[in-house]
């Protein structure tokens, strides 16, 4: 299959479906509708399910059911919807089922804007529901990152047994990029009858399985923590992801930047370039688990003196970046949450006064 | 010579943001028309949803809060809980009340709680984009039922004035329509009734009101008037279905 | 190098349209393209745009404040957008419905009556095509041939409107190339 120009959201549907998951719930929401109004489409098309439910926090557990019964499933929606779906997924996390989850962030708190935002970044990486958890967070750049993303997610969240979170933006879901899509299906996991109530006839399995998070007994509790965190842990060994921009060489500042800001932040290090000024940048391909030694490495490199995180937030990932600097060198924040993506000059203006 | 026809004080100077042919402005007209006529605009407080009318605060001139989707029965049975001697009120498009916010709506009106509800049934979710709403007519195309409403895989479109009448508490449930004056005055008078109720002291109270999306509905004002009146009317019949003894 | 168009007009106009024909053709020249829409409950009634970036490096901002070119298709977008763009630039203005001027002594503006020429050709509802057709032969952002080949394919599943379309992009281009 050659290239095609698709709107990142009939993009993430399309991702989806090649990656073998057929069963699709959602709400409307903008900026992330098409996604629904694309899959309404073409689910019936693949024989799949699709289905409008009547609310987010109705669809959070209908993905708890069609995860718990071994399907592969998944949903899109926008901030506020994920709000509401922020119970489920704490309830899924620790009832350990595979979901895919799709945040296209809007602009907040409340009803906010419609606009590209990057709000939901602790929301994202830190929680939202209650409860000790993580998800598996990843944040593409563009429609083709997009795609690639939706369809490593769903062997992650098997690998895992843990939902997986997308976090996109408004601009990611509305504009249309060339993309090409792998063709070949991602075959489901065989073990899923050790936990799914796939029903014990399917594989004649002997005993039954329970999809559940209640533990009332301390210790079976405290078992139950460690063993999630044990998993969180080795997703912060096997899963972290990034990509390194202008750091081969020596550079006087390290921009910290992801999804579709970073690509603001590439335009506007290739001025610097013409400048004479260097300027490098690590990209966050996972927010949770977070690159926290590459950052670390990047810094503690002769010739930088600061580190910036740029985000489309009033401040959210920096802590994060603060976390990993570890205090090599001072740590700057620049952001907006109003909708406006800053230009590629509004950038050099704030990243300048940092290399003197 | 004497003034036949005036401005409502409850209505602002703002024009509006609705499309052409849309009977949100007119609805919003009515309902302001009956809190001037019943003088309460002193103590009058709405709620606007999440919806096409998420803005219809700019349009009154009176107190009004913001609901999140489908929370507005929560939001206004705090209010009426806490100052009984205000006129509360809701203003629901069908996807706020009827999908992402039945639970609310049904238990507010079975609580017996004492404001009204303006329930703006136009069959889609207008401000989305027209996705289908749990009132799409069997059959009825929309952005998320492309090939019509299949009853058989999402059931028959909810008659939402009927369900609720169902309840023992509610005083008074009415549909009416809003497309052509001869049912836009039956309209008025089912809303000034409500709000009569509500003055009362009496229980829960809500008016349906057909409406419609000629945007989403991919016609023309005039041709949604007329597929309205022959569709939506015969499915969705006008009337007072729940009064007081 | 690297060039961003904004298509303008109101709501109706086939603006989305345009531009999505016009990234395609980028994209079938091999050229890296983003397009990005207004998007949201103010496309109502108000002024629709996107605006289509193409390049041959891969599009690092896809958020441009000062477009290179203009196509305005309502008075709205004319007035709203040619101060924003930048010297040089090609601004094509819908002269049937815009009586203004873009007011700029360093672009190059081109007036194309394309709601007129439309209507001559049977329907204003290919003035838009007009109107990308006399913008391509200006530019010459992409070949015209390739453009012809994605008005086609755009509406292959209605064959029988693929002549009108067709005959509206060499209007355009008549005019471009006359004016
Ligand atoms: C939790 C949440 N989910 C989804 C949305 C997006 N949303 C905004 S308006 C709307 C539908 C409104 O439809 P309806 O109530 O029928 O009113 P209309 O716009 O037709 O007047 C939706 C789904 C939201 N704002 N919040």
């Amino acid at each position: 299959m050659g290239k095609v120009l698709m709107k990142g959201n009939e993009a993430i549907g399309e991702a989806a479906i090649k990656a073998g998951c057929f069963n699709y719930f959602a709400y409307p929401i903008t900026p992330q509708s098409e996604v629904a109004e694309y899959l309404s489409r073409r689910m019936p098309e693949v024989g799949g399910v699709f289905l409008q439910g009547e609310s987010e926090v109705a669809v959070g557990y209908m993905l708890f059911g069609a995860a718990g019964c071994g399907a592969r499933v998944f949903t899109t929606s926008s901030s506020p919807g994920i709000s509401l779906m922020s119970e489920a997924l704490s309830y899924i996390s620790s009832a350990q089922l595979p979901a895919v989850f799709v945040n296209i962030v809007r602009g907040g708190p409340g009803l906010g804007g419609i606009l590209p935002s990057q709000a939901d970044y602790f929301q994202a990486t830190k929680g939202g529901g209650h409860g000790d958890y993580r998800l598996l967070v990843l944040a593409p750049d563009g429609v083709q990152e997009a795609v690639e993303m939706v369809m490593m997610a769903f062997p992650l969240a098997e690998k895992y047994r843990n939902p997986v979170m997308i976090l996109g933006d408004g601009l990611i879901g509305q504009m249309m990029e060339p993309v090409e899509f792998p063709d070949h299906l991602i075959s489901e996991p065989s073990n899923k009858d050790d936990w799914a109530t796939s029903g014990m006839d399917t594989r004649n399995r002997k005993d039954r399985n329970l999809v559940k998070s209640l533990f009332l007994n301390a210790e079976l509790l405290e078992e139950h923590n460690r063993f999630l965190k044990a998993k969180y842990d080795r997703m912060k060994q096997e899963e972290i992801r990034y990509e390194s921009y202008n750091t081969d060489g020596d550079y006087k500042v390290l921009i910290v930047s992801y999804g579709i800001i970073s690509r603001v932040c590439r335009t506007a290090i290739d001025m610097f370039k013409t400048e004479g000024l260097e300027v490098g940048m690590i990209r966050p391909q996972t927010l949770f688990p977070f690159p926290e030694n590459a950052i670390k490495e990047a810094v503690s490199k002769s010739g930088c003196k600061a580190a910036i995180s740029i985000e489309l937030s009033m401040g959210q990932m920096v802590e994060d970046v603060e976390r990993s600097v570890q205090g090599v060198c001072p740590v700057h924040w620049y952001g907006k949450a109003g909708g406006d993506v800053p230009t590629p000059e509004e950038i050099m203006g704030v990243v300048k006064p940092l290399s003197k | 010579m004497a003034k036949t026809f005036k401005k409502t004080a409850a209505l602002s100077d703002q024009h509006t943001h609705y499309c052409p042919g849309c009977t949100h402005g007119v609805i919003h007209r009515l309902v302001a028309e009956v809190i001037d006529e019943l003088d309460v605009r002193g103590r009058a407080v709405g709620i606007a949803p999440v919806g096409c009318a998420v803005l219809a605060y700019n349009y009154f001139t009176f107190d009004f809060q913001e609901a999140a989707h489908g929370r507005a029965p929560a939001v206004a049975t705090g209010i009426k809980r806490v100052r009984p001697d205000l006129i509360v009120f809701t203003y629901q498009g069908d996807g706020d009340l009827a999908s992402i916010g039945m639970g609310e709506i049904i238990h507010s009106a079975n609580r017996g709680e004492k404001f009204t509800s303006i329930f703006v049934n136009n069959t889609v979710y207008g401000m989305t984009g027209g996705q289908m709403a749990p009132t799409t007519l069997s059959d009825q195309r929309t952005t998320t039922s492309p090939s019509g409403r299949d009853v058989a895989d999402v059931g028959m479109p909810i008659k939402v004035a009927e369900l609720i009448s169902a309840l023992e508490t509610p005083a008074y449930i009415a549909r009416q329509s809003a497309i052509k004056p001869k049912y836009i005055v039956r309209a008025k008078k089912a809303i000034k009734k409500a709000f009569q109720y509500q003055l009362e002291n009496r229980c829960f109270s809500l008016v349906e009101i057909v409406s419609t999306c000629p945007t989403n509905w991919g016609m023309t004002p005039i041709e949604a008037v007329k597929w309205t009146e022959e569709s939506m009317h015969a499915y969705y019949p006008l009337g007072e279905i729940k009064t007081p003894e | 190098m690297q060039s961003e168009v904004m298509f303008a007009g109101f709501g109706g106009q086939g603006i989305l349209l345009i531009g999505d024909i016009f990234a395609h053709a980028a994209m079938e020249e091999g050229r890296e393209v983003a397009w990005i829409p207004s998007y949201g409950p103010e496309m109502r009634g108000g002024t629709a745009y996107c605006l289509v970036v193409t390049s041959d490096r891969p599009i690092g901002s896809p958020i441009i404040r000062n477009p290179m070119h203009l196509v305005a298709m309502n008075r709205p977008s004319l007035e709203k957008f040619a101060p924003m763009v930048k010297t040089n630039g090609v601004v094509v203005v819908n002269s049937s419905l815009i009586p203004i001027r873009a007011d700029r002594s360093d672009v190059d503006e081109l007036l194309v009556p394309a709601n007129d020429i439309a209507k001559d050709l049977g329907t204003t509802k290919v003035a838009n095509i007009v109107a990308l057709g006399a913008f391509v032969a200006r530019s010459k952002i992409v070949g015209f041939d390739i453009l012809r080949q994605c008005v086609k394919a755009m509406f292959a599943a209605k064959e029988k409107l693929i002549p009108i379309n067709l005959e509206a992009l060499e209007q355009g281009k008549k005019v471009a190339e006359e004016a």
